[in-house]
């Protein structure tokens, strides 16, 4: 079968543009409710799957592909609903209603769900094309890294963000030789605290990582056709025979930016998932969505691409459905398992908690005097706890006490001061 | 292969499952209402709660797994988190109870 630019294209009354964890939530929220016909459109030559796993249990061989199907192949093969592998679409007639994708084949549609997720960012190093030379973001990535990172295999992981240091510590449990390069005085410092950076450091230190700080990458060495190792700022040369790229992700708004859509760090949407365009909305890591305090943010998590899928999928039904925000976040790594609730960011204050077992840390971070987030390491109760406590004043005696739950830390709320 | 059979307020689906899985990833794939399996069994969410009365074929509750049933509602005794149920060769059927 050919397609040609004059026959009239294939129409999905909803297209969802996306073959990841929100395109997948959007197309189940609409199934069975909705009448019309739904298209789901992704890059990816697999079924949809699910993405956090990849480098935790994945990686290390626990989970196995099959067992990453976010749906069964008999979902996609329902009526009223069609799924289309291999497609990236490259550009949107917002006005005719015209999607196109790589090869030229175009859709129409009557509603536009732009999920398209993000890509890993590249920071233009020399040698970055070069075979044994990484990037995680799909299952393809992670499958062709998984075979490179045998006993023996000297591995550089440049970022030392979750992806990396997740990846770092199933490649030094696979038997590799680890490196990790961060470019920032401390690890994860886009994402948590200087406490349980230092406290992750260590716990990667003592499985055998190697770990170097404030340490920029210059380019890849070329050895033989392949990666050979990584040069540093300093000059010093690092060997590898495999190289992993994770500096972080940028969100892939571009196709929806050139149609016309309102973006700054990703696409912009309200509360209710719509875009600037007419009929066009959006959910998941490629969006940027209000917050309270008249801002806009990104967001790189599970719970907010299942979440803004579904307030997408009730928008559509015509059902009434606002996002709010209260996000959470894991990663397992070496022996620990670091769960987080709320955002690690803007905060004024931190209080630090030490449980009995071993590697169990816990920070509280306030923002005037409110709880904003906690970060439990090993440390199941106050993960549980930590939603009790979010939003609330919190004694810090009792935060630090380790015998209190962290849910018992309440501070009363002083009378006669009114809404604080 | 293990026969399941989830009680829903309104009907009792059967639906079978291979050795190694876990009865949120049956629960998931075979569309069971209120079984979401959010975080994918990486005991992070809670969104998989079950009441299953016979627990003999299953490995015991972990204490991570009974704390982080305290965010769920409607917890009993026979409460589990069925992404950590996971089905051997000899578990023939099991019944659970989907909560609400």
């Amino acid at each position: 079968m050919t397609s040609s630019a004059e026959d009239a294209p294939a129409r999905f009354d909803v297209l969802i543009v996306g073959g990841g964890h929100a395109a997948v939530q959007v197309a189940a929220g609409l199934a069975g409710k909705y009448e019309g016909s739904v298209g789901v459109l992704s890059a990816e030559l697999h079924h949809p799957y699910q993405r956090p796993p990849l480098t935790k249990g994945y990686l290390s061989g626990e989970v196995d592909e099959h067992e990453l199907l976010l749906r069964p192949a008999s979902f996609w093969e329902a009526p009223g609903v069609s799924l289309l592998l291999g497609h990236r679409v490259t550009a949107v007639d917002a006005e005719a209603h015209v999607v196109s994708t790589q090869h030229g084949v175009r859709y129409s549609y009557g509603t536009l769900v732009w999920a398209a997720g993000a890509e890993p960012l590249r920071i233009g190093l020399t040698g970055a094309d070069l075979p044994g030379v990484h990037e995680l973001r799909t299952l393809a990535d992670t499958a062709q890294f998984k075979r490179e990172i045998g006993p023996g295999a000297r591995v550089v992981v440049i970022g030392g963000g979750y992806v990396g240091l997740e990846a770092a510590s199933a490649s030094v449990h696979a038997g590799a030789e680890v490196s990790v390069v961060e470019a920032q005085s401390r690890l994860l410092s886009r994402v948590t605290g200087a406490d349980v950076a230092e406290h992750v450091r260590q716990h990667h230190l003592a499985s055998g990582v190697t770990i170097e700080l404030d340490a920029t990458v210059v380019g890849v060495m070329d050895r033989g056709g392949r990666a050979g190792g990584v040069v540093l700022g300093d000059g010093r040369e690092l060997a590898a025979d495999v190289v992993l790229i994770s500096v972080g992700i940028r969100p892939a708004s571009s196709v929806l930016a050139d149609a016309g859509a309102r973006c700054s760090n990703g696409v912009e949407i309200d509360l209710r998932g719509r875009t600037s365009l007419p009929d066009v909305y959006a959910a998941g890591d490629c969006t940027c969505f209000p917050t309270e305090d008249g801002a806009r943010m990104r967001l790189e998590s599970l719970q907010n691409a299942v979440e803004q899928g579904d307030v997408v999928a009730q928008t559509i039904l015509g059902e009434e459905a606002t996002y709010s925000v209260v996000p959470y976040f894991w990663s397992n790594q070496v022996n620990l398992k670091i769960k987080t609730i709320g955002l690690v960011s803007g905060h004024d204050e931190t209080l630090v908690r030490r449980g009995p077992a071993p590697g169990s840390l816990t920070v509280v971070y306030l923002r005037g005097g409110r709880v904003c987030a906690v970060d439990a390491v090993n440390a199941m109760k106050d993960y549980v706890d930590a939603r009790h406590v979010l939003g609330a004043r919190v004694d810090p005696n009792l935060v630090t006490d380790p015998t209190t739950r962290l849910r018992d830390a309440f501070r009363p709320e002083v009378a006669g001061h009114g809404a604080a | 292969m293990t026969k399941i059979t989830f009680r829903l307020p309104a009907e009792d689906r059967i639906v079978s499952g291979e050795p190694g899985e876990s009865i949120m990833q049956v629960a998931v794939q075979a569309n069971i209402p209120g079984i979401v399996g959010e975080c994918g069994g990486d005991m992070s969410c809670a969104t998989c709660h079950v009441y299953c009365e016979d627990q003999s074929g299953f490995k015991r509750i972990s204490a991570d797994e009974e704390d982080l049933l305290e965010l769920a509602d409607a917890v009993r005794d026979t409460s589990r988190l069925s992404c950590q149920l996971k089905l051997t060769q000899s578990t023939a059927e099991v019944t659970v109870e989907v909560p609400q």
